[in-house]
């Protein structure tokens, strides 16, 4: 250990010197961060022309998701420039295909560049996790419209906001349903062993208590629900709760219905997706339950897919704090924390970890066929 | 492990079979073109799940084309028409693209001589461009000017997501053994399975041409020197593999009714293991290990619980390769005389 | 179509002249060479050179992750270019060494990480061996898809247990402790002085002061020292690859992948030096796993290892030519870099990166730097044919 301690010291100084001798140069000085922190007095116009950077998954099995964030971004920076001829935001985009391994480089990037001012993002939670140090100690702000992971805000990263409510809140109310108003005494809890579905269906197994009779786990990708259909009805569950995305989720639907299960199915946020009635087929995806924690975008909302309210929302309140004057990297996340407003996925304000404060859990019901977008119910 | 999940009752014990013998014939069909392809050539084909993949699209399209995008459930009965053509659609599609492999990824390698891994990288890169070609079909139809009229077929922005049949085909239940109902779905499965297992090594094992196959298989030189054109052997061999690996995809459209861009790499995955696992060339090997690994997949899910299945098939097969190292019914697409 | 090829494989035989070329120079102007290109390789993220930097994300973690996929590539050339095992399961190993080093220095223990990494390398090749010992038993092909199973295995088991963090994986891993000032984050980086880097307006290079790498801070801001230790451990590893495969242990594992029946009854005992293989494979696949494990992002979950980096660590091997050490790197990096430079193809950047890796093994099926008893061997298969060729002149040669 204190060998290779020295062989690392002794190296590095060569390095050192080498770089020294090439570029003639020495850096040195204080100067480290990379956001120039300019006066706060000398009015908004100084972020104009600068841009919002996304990176979350554009490409790769889970681009789909990132496509809606970007459609909800584009749709606020586009209203937000037509207004103001004087102050155009631009958006930067950086696909890290949703994998933890890419996204610390692209992070690094995103701070090494000037024009950046804000973050929308990271789409997931698994790179939120791997980027967030690094995003937090460069001080750059971020507010992510996904990344539900409960653990993500407990990291002590004040520059990291979220307008999603996490997994605990819609755990706790999702399994309310189940037993109040489903009125389930026996709940079977299905998940995908993802890192989001199964924190969500931790917290409804939880909830739940002794109305959880059994429960398993599929994975990704997986087709043949047979084993986990047979498990289902031979445990005598007259509900079903799955934590994951909506094309397992849509399988596991029709293979239930198919094998003769007659009790309520009702899955999360990551389900809630058009594509999960065609997967399911009509007849067996209706009576499905889908909570999310945002409400139904109004009529004339024109960006469309999960997710998309929340990355209209998170950009609208960079948008709010550059007419407030905000400046720097510092200035932005202080507006960011004391933010208050209504966006069009609910009420938002933020407590001091940087989670929404007031998220409420809406449960939304495919009806004849199709999913009933505009009538939700809210879970008390 | 809950050993009285799966013994507890017949009718649990006869579910979980019965659903695994079902999953087991579709790997088991996907099985037949690594093995055939292996047995003439001794490559493994790794794009063959992109023929597979490429198969189930067919059949989604096919049926957008004959009955529009309106989701319905149907019965077996209403949608067997539009099924057949399915099956054509697919078996014609899968076959196209396994003889474009054929002709681009492996064709220049085996005039070459080139070593045999290098033919697995080629087909490594042929498979992601494969996978990948489908889920940029929006991209290319936008390109041609047909976003407009292929709308329904690309899903424009959507290519990558899942795509599904707008017909739900509703198994209807046919007859009880001990508790468990047999649904016609699974029957025609698995009877189509079998029927397709039995004339194909009828076409191996009778016909003239199943004789070069053979023939090359055994012996590559000799049997070009005795006048069998081995370069249409393989030719015949890839497009087996990929009409099999097309009425595959319309059995498990059938059954599941979705697919997407990467939907054949798992399938594939343990496809190839079941191939190896029945004895890779060879042809009931590929029947055998197809539903062996479908079943010991359910019974794995039923004991450990589903998240241990794949580790339970492929502990399996290390297990029965440890105990018989070519396979349940070894080798050799050549010997394949029984 | 004719023509590009011609010119591919044009290029092609430049190439190998420019081996030959190197190979044939004196030893001192070899290693004055090798030293100049390292010290080139080590300046290269703070160069920036033009058209090689990528643009879109962090150069020094694009090499960073060329240099983990180089070690990679290092390590699973010796199972397959020199033993001639196909083991498609070697993100495995990568993986031990990874949540060994999660483990020791975070999730359980807070070890420092130069301590935990020989601990990583030594489990790393237990596991080899424990893996190695009922596999290798199977021959050939079939190898291939057991060891597949076994990288499977391996990541269901972690995604599993809870007392390696399960599905959530280890978050927030240590990073090595910093040489220089203790860092206090969020502005000050600490280490011992900063370097700045390059900027090019065309080709024209100024110095960048704003974005300066702090010598040797290892914190979540900057990549570039990860790199150096990475490829430290990458030129280590290579030397020690030296001299194992000239020495007796070398000629054992190509006694058994020409013809392992012959080498067994000349003696080798090759099961012992597959298992041999296998398992020093594992160690350096470990190694770069735990390198992996405490760099920038410090956070590694099961989905962090998939199947398809198995497909890809073969791959790089091939192309690069497999049994060549300095291919297998040549391999790793392309593996690494390409899809990174080219990402303002964004959507279209796996569907070219697929297309390369089916023309490059069409055009190269021996590798891009093939072993030297390749391109012996090609040559004489070249004279004998010539010969044959004169003597069957006039014939119709099939």
């Amino acid at each position: 250990m204190i060998r290779s301690k020295k062989t690392m010291r002794g190296f590095a100084a060569l390095a050192g010197m080498a770089v020294l001798s090439l570029t003639a140069a020495c850096g040195g000085g204080d100067d480290t961060g990379s956001d120039d922190s300019g006066d706060s007095g000398s009015a908004a116009s100084e972020l104009c022309g600068k841009n919002l950077a996304f990176l979350g998954a554009l490409t790769g099995d889970a681009g789909a998701l990132g496509q809606n964030m970007v459609g909800g971004i584009k749709l606020a920076l586009q209203e937000h420039n037509d207004e103001n001829a004087d102050c155009q935001i631009e958006l930067k985009e950086f696909d890290s295909q949703g994998s933890p391994d890419k996204a610390p480089a692209l992070a690094t990037q995103i701070i090494n560049d000037d024009t950046i001012f804000g973050l929308i993002g990271p789409g997931f939670s698994g790179e939120s996790l791997a980027t967030g140090k690094t995003f937090f100690e460069a001080g750059l702000p971020s507010i992510s419209p996904s990344a539900t992971n409960v653990t993500i805000t407990q990291q002590g990263w004040t520059t990291w906001h979220r307008v999603i409510g996490n997994d605990d809140a819609q755990g706790t109310a999702d399994a309310k349903y189940l037993t109040d108003t489903a009125g389930a005494t026996k709940v079977f809890v299905v998940d995908d062993g993802q890192d989001y579905s199964k924190g969500l269906a931790g917290t409804v197994k939880e909830a739940l208590g002794s109305a959880m009779i059994d429960e398993d786990q599929i994975s990704v990708g997986d087709t043949n629900m047979s084993a986990v259909v047979q498990a289902v009805k031979s445990s005598g569950a007259d509900a079903v709760f799955y934590g994951g995305y909506y094309t397992e989720a849509g399988l596991l639907a029709k293979q239930l219905r198919q094998g003769g299960f007659t009790g309520t199915f009702m899955s999360g946020d990551g389900s809630q997706d058009p594509n999960f009635v065609k997967v399911a087929g009509a007849q067996a995806a209706n009576d499905a339950v889908l909570s999310a924690p945002a409400g139904p975008a109004p009529a004339d909302f024109a960006a469309s897919g999960l997710y998309a309210t929340q990355a209209y929302d998170a950009t609208n309140i960079f948008l709010a704090a550059i007419e407030d004057g905000a400046s720097d990297g510092e200035s932005i996340n202080e507006f960011i924390g004391s933010y208050s407003g209504d966006g069009v996925s609910g009420p938002i304000s933020f407590d001091e970890n940087g989670d929404i404060e007031e998220s409420k859990i809406y449960a939304y019901f495919v009806k004849d066929g199709t999913m009933d977008v505009d009538n939700p119910e809210v879970i008390e | 492990m809950d050993f009285g999940a799966l013994f507890g009752s017949l009718d649990n014990f006869l579910s979980f079979t019965m659903g695994g013998l079902v999953f087991g014939a579709v790997y088991a069909l996907i099985a037949l073109g690594y093995t055939m392809v292996y047995g003439v050539l001794q490559l493994i084909n790794f794009a063959h799940s992109e023929v597979f993949m490429y198969g189930t699209f067919a059949v989604a399209w096919m049926f957008i084309f004959l009955h529009g995008t309106e989701s319905v459930t149907w019965s077996l009965g209403k949608a067997a028409p539009i099924l057949v053509a399915a099956l054509v659609g697919a078996m014609l599609l899968s076959a196209a693209i396994a003889l474009l492999l054929e002709r681009f990824a492996y064709r220049p390698l085996i005039r070459k001589g080139a070593p045999k891994l290098i033919a697995l990288i080629s087909a490594i890169g042929a498979s992601f461009a494969l996978a990948e070609a489908m889920g940029l079909r929006d991209r290319f139809a936008d390109k041609l000017g047909l976003s407009d009229n292929l709308e329904n077929y690309v899903a424009p922005g959507k290519a990558r997501d899942v795509f599904s049949n707008p017909v739900t085909i509703q198994p209807k239940g046919l007859f009880e053994v001990g508790g468990y109902t047999v649904s016609d779905v699974d029957l025609v499965i698995l009877a189509a399975c079998f029927i397709m297992m039995i004339a194909l090594d009828t076409f191996v094992r009778r016909t003239r041409f199943g004789r070069g196959i053979r023939a090359v298989a055994q012996d590559p030189e000799t049997a070009a020197l005795m006048g069998v054109n081995s370069g249409r052997v393989v030719q015949v061999t890839f497009l087996i593999g990929g009409l099999m690996a097309g009425a595959a995809a319309t059995l498990y459209m059938m059954k599941i009714g979705s697919t997407r861009q990467n939907a054949g790499f798992i399938l594939g995955v343990k496809a190839f293991t079941a191939a190896v696992m029945g004895g890779i060339g060879n042809l009931r090997g590929a029947l055998v290990g197809g539903l062996l690994l479908g079943v010991m997949e359910n019974w794995g899910s039923a004991v450990f619980g589903s998240e241990w299945k794949d580790v339970v098939a492929f502990v399996l097969l290390v297990l029965i390769l440890l105990v018989r190292p070519s396979g349940i019914l070894g080798e050799s697409l050549g010997k394949a005389r029984a | 179509m004719s023509a590009m090829s011609t010119t591919l494989s044009g290029i092609g035989r430049r190439w190998d002249g420019v081996v030959d070329r190197y190979n044939a120079l004196p030893k001192p102007a070899r290693l004055g060479l090798v030293i100049l290109f390292a010290a080139f390789v080590y300046l290269l993220p703070l160069l920036r050179p033009p058209i090689l930097t990528t643009n879109n994300i962090d150069f020094g973690g694009v090499m960073f992750s060329v240099a983990a996929f180089a070690l990679v590539a290092v390590g699973l050339n010796i199972v397959i270019g020199y033993a001639g095992l196909l083991d498609l399961g070697y993100v495995g190993f990568y993986a031990v060494g990874a949540y060994t080093t999660g483990v020791l220095t975070t999730y359980h223990w807070h070890w420092p990480f130069f301590l935990a990494l020989p601990l990583a390398i030594a489990v790393t090749m237990v596991t080899g061996v424990i893996l190695g010992a009922p596999t290798l038993r199977v021959r050939g092909d079939y190898l291939a898809i057991v060891t597949l199973g076994f990288g499977e295995i391996i990541r269901i088991t972690v995604k599993n247990v809870e007392w390696v963090g399960a599905s959530a994986g280890i978050k927030d891993i240590s990073h090595p402790n910093t040489i220089g000032a203790a860092p206090n984050p969020p502005f000050d980086r600490g280490g011992m002085f900063d370097v700045p880097r390059l900027q090019w307006d065309g080709i024209i290079p100024s110095l960048d002061r704003d974005h300066p790498t702090a010598v040797l801070a290892f914190g979540a801001v900057d990549a570039i020292p990860y790199y150096w230790v990475i490829l430290t451990a990458l030129i280590l590893v290579l030397v020690g690859d030296r001299l194992v495969k000239s020495s007796r242990v070398g000629r054992a594992w190509e006694a058994t992948r020409e013809d392992e029946d012959a080498a067994e009854l000349m003696g080798v005992p090759t099961f012992k030096y597959k298992l041999m293989a296998f398992a020093l494979g594992a160690a350096i696949g470990g190694l770069s796993g735990a390198f992996y494990a405490s760099g920038q992002g410090g956070y590694i979950s099961p989905d962090s290892f998939p199947l398809l980096l198995s497909m890809l660590f073969v791959a790089a091997v091939i192309v690069g030519g497999s049994g060549n050490r300095w291919g297998a790197i040549v391999g790793g990096a392309l593996v690494a870099y390409l899809p990174e430079r080219f990402r303002e193809f964004a959507d279209y950047r796996l569907l070219f990166f697929g297309l390369a890796l089916s023309v490059l093994a069409i055009w190269r099926p021996e590798g891009l730097l093939p072993p030297r008893r390749s391109r012996r061997a090609k040559a004489v298969e070249a004279e004998i044919e010539a010969l044959e060729e004169g003597a069957l002149e006039g014939s119709t040669h099939a």
